[in-house]
């Protein structure tokens, strides 16, 4: 019964939402049936392929295998909140530019883990780059493609915080 | 098309068309789109193998009455899947004949309430012998499907064959052997369908082929072709495997549809569609091959045998690709090739990126190297004195017309890897060493387009249309699924109209609204598509040229001046073309002569691999593929082609496993069937020689499964090079290797008594 419901309070992409939802309702489905945001894709509902990735308080998390309990009071990033006032994220300029989306499901939980890495990281090597989508499964690419634009990405966040700290002089 | 021409926009890395929606996360899946009203469907399924169905009970603690339940009497016509025979039936009507076979259709409005619903169906069955395997199906006891369980038999002659073996030099047999392949693209297969009295059936959905899915829906519901109307919705990830079962799930969901009379949306999860859905073929190649002093091929016969599941769905067409790639990228006087698909009670096994291809050339790449280790000549010598050169014939007597340069691509693969440094190198260290290396090499053709008279009866038409908003939009069923359709196609017709990149669209992907450009399939896209889409590009300015006084040079906002009067006169601004095979083409449907392909890329590829010997795990560390394959529409999207492709070929030598236990897959999750993760695929280095074909669009081949091809047989040769040992199947998991290894280590060291 839904009035026996506990009401859920997250805030995603900044936006602060009340839901109503089974404690046991996957955060996943609360981002796409509850909130409308279906970026966030399922791909084996099982913790395996990375496709649901989002950043819950700053961690990376399979939204799959998340209560929507658990998630009370979190802060929830996904990919829709990216971009921003319009601009593409650095990452998803790299994507576009060195093919790293191909069919295109794995990229809304790759973009987040690949966001969550250089978060941690902002210059990883090759090795690091791996380990860090290591929980992310793309079927099209090989990969390749996808460490290219991590690593573009991450230059051109070089580039701009160069641009950052010159224009603070 | 004029090859010395420079173009603007072909040949450039243009960003994927559809690639913002899919980065901001906007793009609509089908899981993303709801319709007014709509309810949720699901399948019952088959629990054993093969049998009658003696009754279907209903647990009475579920409220039926809050469900629509359909079976296969509630089918308004033709109770079977239309794809070459039509033998699969859309539900199962009183015998089931595999594993998860659909008997009953669910539908509710909540979801939720399906599974307990599902597993409140009681089903009583009287079950049959079944069989699992080639080698139960060659049997014919019983028999499991038609009269001799053998869906589909070639035989290809040229030559004499058995007057080659008293004066061969030297004589090579073997036996290969190739396991199921799950596409495991991330989106499952999923449909929404709607019906009305006065629509008929419409559906949205993930899926390569809108108009196979078309063809089934006519049949089943006995519609007339404008009363079903089915639009590809963005569709994450198909490898073929989306090529001919949603054809099965559109015509359940519609079902549904009409009986509850609300749209019903049916997505599978990962289990069921694992569990259910189309796997690559299992094959068993066996060579017996003559050669001469020098290694030279005198005569290859070559038998082969296909595990094509229950249903005869592809089974026939992929044995036929599987068949024309089996001897390989050489020259031989004296073939034989005798091939069968065998039904068996399993799924149904269906096209995957290769189509055949792969099991074959696993096959004769591996026996290559075989042959090279019994006469003592290093396996890239070997190729080179066999290699298919211009004005050579192929097994079936085509005659390559075209520039054919597997030396040039051979000696490219072999620098860029280092081969021969590399091998001496690894024969030095790997007696101390417990990891060793190795260097494998695989090279092989694959088909561009349809075989045979294939493209001649799927007699496409694609176009170019100006819409009153002032879009140019490109007309073709042709589907994109993340292999760049949208990008090269758009690119090509910017290209030919003289306009830019950004001033093309798609038009949908959309019965109601596209021609029948033939299915996304056998790396005809670029191709043969593309070459339609460049003629109704140059077509559509020589007809606003003529007919609404387009100047030779003009500026953008001229070419859509001329199209608003062009309309305003003719009703409408568009151009259509019909495929044309290109002038001397002759095919044998019954002798399998003549030009099996309109063209063929080529690629040689290199693999480095370790193996420890302790672990017993084999890695690829490093890959190299040069290729040909005309002219490259898209380089970033080429490569990407390319290093997909490489990796799904390491995932079916190394990891990917179909368990399977009286026909149901048994590891049907992604915890339990592996594929390669970031942290396994290697450094890929991709390298392409490009030589247009005048018959392709802006001289593009096919490019999309070629790279699949290689991978398995370029690994095993390396395992082989590494250690010694010869593997002769796949996937080649570590328990395989440390049998092996285990073996021959029992052999050379005997255990102290």
């Amino acid at each position: 019964m839904s009035e026996c419901w506990p009401t859920i309070r997250i805030t995603v992409n900044g936006q602060r939402h009340l839901v109503q939802a089974p404690p046991m309702k996957r955060l996943l489905d609360v981002l796409r049936e509850d909130l409308h945001l279906t970026g966030t894709k399922e791909g084996c509902g099982e913790g395996e392929c990375g496709s649901c990735s989002v950043r819950m308080n700053g961690e990376l998390v399979n939204s799959c295998l998340v209560p929507a309990l658990q998630a009370e009071g979190a802060t929830i990033e996904t990919v829709e909140g990216l971009a921003q006032k319009g601009e593409l994220h650095p990452l998803q300029q790299a994507f576009l530019k060195c093919g790293g989306a191909q069919c295109g499901i794995c990229t809304p939980g790759m973009l987040m883990a690949a966001k969550h890495l250089l978060a941690h990281n902002p210059h990883p090597d090759i090795a690091e780059i791996r380990e860090g989508l290591a929980g992310n499964l793309c079927r099209c690419t090989g990969f390749m493609r996808i460490f290219e634009s991590v690593i573009a990405a991450a230059a051109q966040s070089c580039v701009a915080e160069e641009q950052r700290g010159a224009d603070a002089r | 098309m004029n090859t010395s021409e420079t173009t603007r926009i072909v040949g450039a890395s243009v960003a994927r068309k559809e690639g913002v929606d899919k980065l901001l996360g906007r793009a609509r899946y089908v899981d993303d789109i709801e319709r007014e009203g709509m309810w949720h469907g699901a399948t019952v399924r088959s629990s054993i193998p093969r049998g009658f169905i003696r009754s279907i009970g209903f647990d009475r603690r579920i409220d039926w009455s809050q469900f629509s339940v359909v079976s296969a009497s509630d089918i308004p016509g033709d109770n079977h899947i239309q794809l070459i025979v039509a033998d699969q039936p859309c539900l199962a009507d009183g015998m089931v004949n595999h594993r998860e076979e659909a008997i009953l259709l669910l539908a509710h409005p909540d979801k939720h309430k399906l599974r307990e619903a599902v597993e409140a169906v009681h089903i009583e069955y009287e079950p049959l012998p079944a069989v699992f395997s080639i080698e139960e199906s060659e049997r014919q006891d019983p028999i499991v499907w038609g009269t001799d369980n053998v869906f589909k038999t070639f035989l290809l002659e040229k030559g004499d064959v058995d007057s080659a073996w008293a004066d061969a030099a030297h004589i090579v047999e073997g036996e290969y052997r190739t396991g199921a392949q799950e596409h495991l693209y991330i989106e499952n297969n999923g449909v929404i369908a709607e019906y009305s009295a006065e629509t008929g059936v419409t559906v949205w959905g993930s899926l390569q082929c809108p108009f196979y899915v078309h063809k089934s829906l006519l049949a089943v519901f006995d519609l007339p072709a404008e009363k079903v109307r089915v639009i590809q919705t963005e569709t994450g990830g198909a490898f073929g495997g989306k090529e001919d079962y949603p054809s099965l799930l559109a015509a359940h969901a519609a079902l549904l549809a009409m009986k509850s009379g609300h749209p019903v949306k049916m997505i599978y999860d990962r289990m069921e569609d694992l569990a259910a859905t189309t796997k690559r073929h299992p094959s068993r190649v066996r060579h017996r091959t003559a050669l001469d002093n020098e290694g030279k091929l005198l005569a290859m016969d070559i038998e082969i045998a296909t595990d094509g599941g229950a249903y005869s769905t592809l089974s026939s067409t992929v044995l036929s690709r599987a068949t024309l790639h089996s001897p390989g990228p050489y020259v031989c006087p004296n073939v034989r090739i005798r091939s069968r698909s065998w039904a068996t009670n399993t799924v149904p096994y269906g096209a995957f990126r290769g189509f055949g291809a792969p099991q074959t050339i696993f096959a004769v790449e591996r026996h290559m190297d075989e042959i090279a280790a019994k006469l003592g000549i290093d396996p890239a010598e070997l190729r080179r004195r066999n290699f298919l050169h211009d004005g050579d014939t192929t097994a079936t007597e085509q005659v390559m017309r075209e520039p054919v340069i597997l030396d040039q691509l051979l000696d490219r693969a072999l620098a860029e890897s280092n081969y021969h440094a590399k091998r001496a190198q690894f024969t030095g260290e790997n007696p101390t060493s417990a990891v060793k290396r190795g260097m494998g090499i695989a090279a092989f053709y694959h088909g561009s387009g349809f075989t045979g008279s294939g493209e001649r009866y799927l007699n496409s038409l694609a176009g170019v249309d100006v819409t009153p908003e002032g879009e140019v939009r490109v007309l073709v069923s042709s589907t994109e699924f993340g292999q760049g359709t949208n990008t090269v196609l758009t690119q090509i017709a910017a290209e030919a109209i003289g306009l830019d990149y950004c001033d093309v669209i798609m038009a949908p992907a959309d019965t109601g609204i596209v021609p029948n450009s033939g299915p996304t399939v056998a790396s005809r896209t670029a191709m043969v598509v593309g070459r339609l889409i460049e003629r109704a590009g140059l077509q559509l300015v020589a007809l606003l040229r003529e007919h609404a006084g387009l100047g030779e040079h003009f500026t953008r906002a001229e070419f859509f001046a001329a199209s608003e009067r062009y309309r305003a006169a003719k009703g409408e601004a568009v151009s259509l073309c019909r495929y044309q095979p290109p002038p001397g083409i002759f095919w044998d449907d019954q002798k399998y002569r003549g030009e099996a392909y309109p063209a063929f890329a080529w690629s040689v590829q290199v693999a480095q691999v370790a193996v420890d010997t302790v672990t017993c795990s084999a890695e690829v560390e490093e890959f190299w593929a040069v290729q040909e394959a005309g002219r490259v529409i898209n380089p970033v999207l080429a490569t990407g082609q390319i290093e997909g492709g490489i990796a799904q070929g390491i995932g079916y030598a190394l990891y990917e496993k179909v368990l399977l236990q009286n026909g149901q897959m048994i590891n049907n999750q992604m915890t339990n069937y592996i594929m390669p993760t970031a942290e396994d695929v290697p450094p890929i280095h991709a390298h392409f020689v490009e030589i247009p074909f005048q018959h392709g669009g802006y001289g593009a081949k096919g490019i999309g499964e070629l790279p699949h091809d290689g991978p398995a047989p370029a690994i095993l040769n390396a395992i082989r090079d590494a250690t010694g040992v010869s593997f002769h199947s796949i996937p080649l998991l570590p328990e395989d290797l440390f049998a092996a290894l285990a073996a021959r280590q029992a052999i050379e060291e005997p255990a102290a008594v």
